[in-house]
């Protein structure tokens, strides 16, 4: 049985409790904000270490830039603004300034999918993981914990190219114990059953292993799968788990087109077709609401994966 | 004779010279835009920037960022008369597999420092190398070349509060005011008014120096702003296709194919240029 919890750390307290640390042992990293310092709870960060933590207002474009010559230069620019800023926003910034030329650049992207909540269908980004997939050498992850976003944060330090990270701004459910190691590109198998696989980033995962429970009461065995890496996607465990369980079931909390369901659909029809079917938003812009309200609106809870699990027939 | 301004003239004809056989043997490209920076470049790499063209990695040198980045093949002859790579190379400008193509690539060419190529990111990554440097307390200078028309791109004026809030006067930019853009003049597309005006409000130091004017260019970048004076922002009064009439006097001269007749008038011009 899946208990949700609650991390007893909220993401943005993940973020700046590690830029605290980080920047104590590496004098190069610099941690760059758009006006949502307060919001991701950097202010503090920024008092110890005003050099490295530099709020530079409202213009996501030239922060963007920014970043790739303080790359040029070989610092280890850090960026966070909201997912919508940090992907549509300033698309053609990420490609030429950074992705194009090689330089290094973490961009950490908050306030996911419709954990935007009450900044409303303006702010709700379901299309970022989807434009940033199509940069080439980029590599995008959606992290899932507190406990694997701790981990990534720490592995992006030494890591160089362009990394895009989307995350939940506040408190996630607790999927990872403490100690949990993730490599990057590499899924999770949080539960194996051979009769469907249910593939998820994000919150969503709660969602599918919520799924799952209720799917074994009813005698289907599902696998569960934390898809954290969207680029370059884990070709080896779709391919897997879709000859032993012959049904997908995608679980997002983004827009079906163009982010998980279309990456793992790309890997299906090339390497074993199996029918599959995609829980996300479905070409639809958000709306103010609670994340509760939100995810029963656009068809994201575990109720609506087990009814697309029954429609497999 | 032999003053640095001089040989900074002579190195600007040389310069001039190397573009339009670039251009002439490929047969079309952005003509006017790379002339317009010719001056410019030349007190650059000829009088003031730190490089070292057998390592253009060396940590102390400074930096140069087109912005403009389709005035690449004036970067190119500049880099290529410096060292960088055989003049030769030159010829090969936006042939099937170059290392120079029409826009600077920093990956591709040697000496190139920031790719740029499309408009208003070449500021922003300029001030981010000269943020790094202050960072560091190091010395290293930072100049960019910004084209008029690309102060367009909205991009630009939110560098430029950055690098005034910032101070970054580590950093010169060099606006390449030739009155034109690729549609027509700037007053015909989208009406700059005084940029005079607009830099001084946005907190920058700003001289207004005729594109051509070595030694006024040369003087006004001489020396580093160390006593913590204003970021300086350089207008260049400048002429698209500046130092070749026959492009100076066609009203369209962004990017050009010349005609067999133009390309006549063109080989006359290098071999004057040339001294045969």
């Amino acid at each position: 049985m899946f208990i949700v919890k609650n991390d007893p750390i909220e993401m943005r307290k993940v973020y700046a409790n590690f830029m605290q640390e980080s920047i104590a042992k590496n004098q190069d990293i610099i941690a760059l904000e758009a006006d949502l310092m307060s919001s991701m709870s950097m202010d503090s960060v920024q008092k110890q270490y005003p050099n490295h933590v530099i709020n530079c207002g409202i213009m996501e474009a030239h922060i963007i830039g920014l970043a790739g010559g303080l790359s040029i230069a070989g610092k280890n620019p850090f960026f966070h603004t909201f997912t919508a800023f940090a992907s549509r926003r300033c698309f053609d910034q990420l490609f030429m300034s950074i992705d194009y030329q090689h330089n290094n650049l973490k961009v950490i992207a908050s306030d996911a999918g419709v954990t935007s909540a009450h900044n409303g269908g303006t702010h709700m980004s379901f299309e970022d993981m989807g434009i940033v997939r199509g940069l080439a050498h980029a590599t995008v992850l959606e992290v899932t914990d507190g406990v694997m976003f701790r981990n990534i944060l720490e592995q992006l330090v030494d890591l160089k190219g362009l990394y895009w990270v989307r995350t939940m701004r506040k408190n996630a459910v607790t999927i990872y114990k403490d100690n949990e190691q993730f490599t990057i590109g590499k899924a999770k198998v949080l539960r194996e059953g051979s009769d469907v696989t249910l593939i998820a980033n994000g919150i969503m995962v709660c969602e599918a292993m919520l799924a799952a429970d209720k799917l074994a009461t009813q005698g289907i065995e599902a696998t569960v799968i934390d898809m954290f890496t969207l680029k370059p996607i884990d070709r080896d465990v779709i391919v897997k788990y879709a000859k032993l369980t012959g049904k997908i079931v995608t679980c997002e909390n983004h827009n079906i087109h163009n982010g998980l369901g279309s990456a793992v659909a790309e890997v299906v029809v090339q390497e074993h077709p199996v029918p599959m079917r995609f829980i996300g938003v479905k070409d639809r812009y958000g709306q103010v609401g609670s994340v509760e309200f939100l995810k029963k609106e656009y068809g994201l809870t575990a109720d609506d994966i087990v009814q697309a699990v029954h429609s497999f027939t | 004779m032999n003053s640095p301004v001089n040989q900074m003239k002579e190195f600007a004809k040389q310069i001039r010279l190397a573009t339009l056989k670039e251009l002439n043997n490929l047969g079309f490209g952005h003509y006017g835009g790379s002339l317009s920076i010719v001056e410019t470049l030349a007190v650059l790499y000829g009088g003031i920037m730190k490089y070292d063209a057998k390592n253009p990695q060396w940590q102390e040198r400074d930096y140069f960022v087109l912005s403009k980045g389709h005035a690449g093949p004036a970067l190119y002859s500049t880099l290529a008369l410096k060292g960088f790579f055989p003049v030769e190379e030159l010829l090969t400008l936006n042939q099937n597999g170059t290392r120079l193509p029409s826009h600077p690539d920093r990956l591709r060419t040697k000496g190139v420092d920031a790719t740029t190529g499309s408009l208003g990111q070449g500021i922003s990554i300029a001030s981010g190398l000269a943020l790094a440097h202050k960072l560091s307390a190091l010395d290293n200078r930072v100049f960019c070349i910004v084209g008029d028309g690309e102060l367009n791109e909205g991009q630009c004026w939110e560098a430029f509060q950055f690098i005034a809030h910032h101070n970054l006067n580590n950093l010169v930019i060099f606006v390449d005011n030739n009155k034109k853009q690729l549609d027509g003049t700037l007053d015909e597309v989208i009406k700059p008014f005084n940029f005079n005006d607009k830099f001084s409000a946005f907190g920058f130091d700003v001289q207004t120096i005729k594109g051509d004017d070595i030694a006024g260019i040369y003087n006004a970048v001489k020396t580093d702003r160390t006593d913590n004076q204003r970021p300086l922002v350089v207008i260049l009064d400048s002429i698209k296709g500046q130092g070749v009439p026959y492009i100076e006097n066609m009203v369209s001269n962004h990017h050009l194919r010349p005609s067999e007749s133009a390309k006549a008038e063109l080989e006359k011009i290098v071999a004057e240029l040339e001294g045969r």
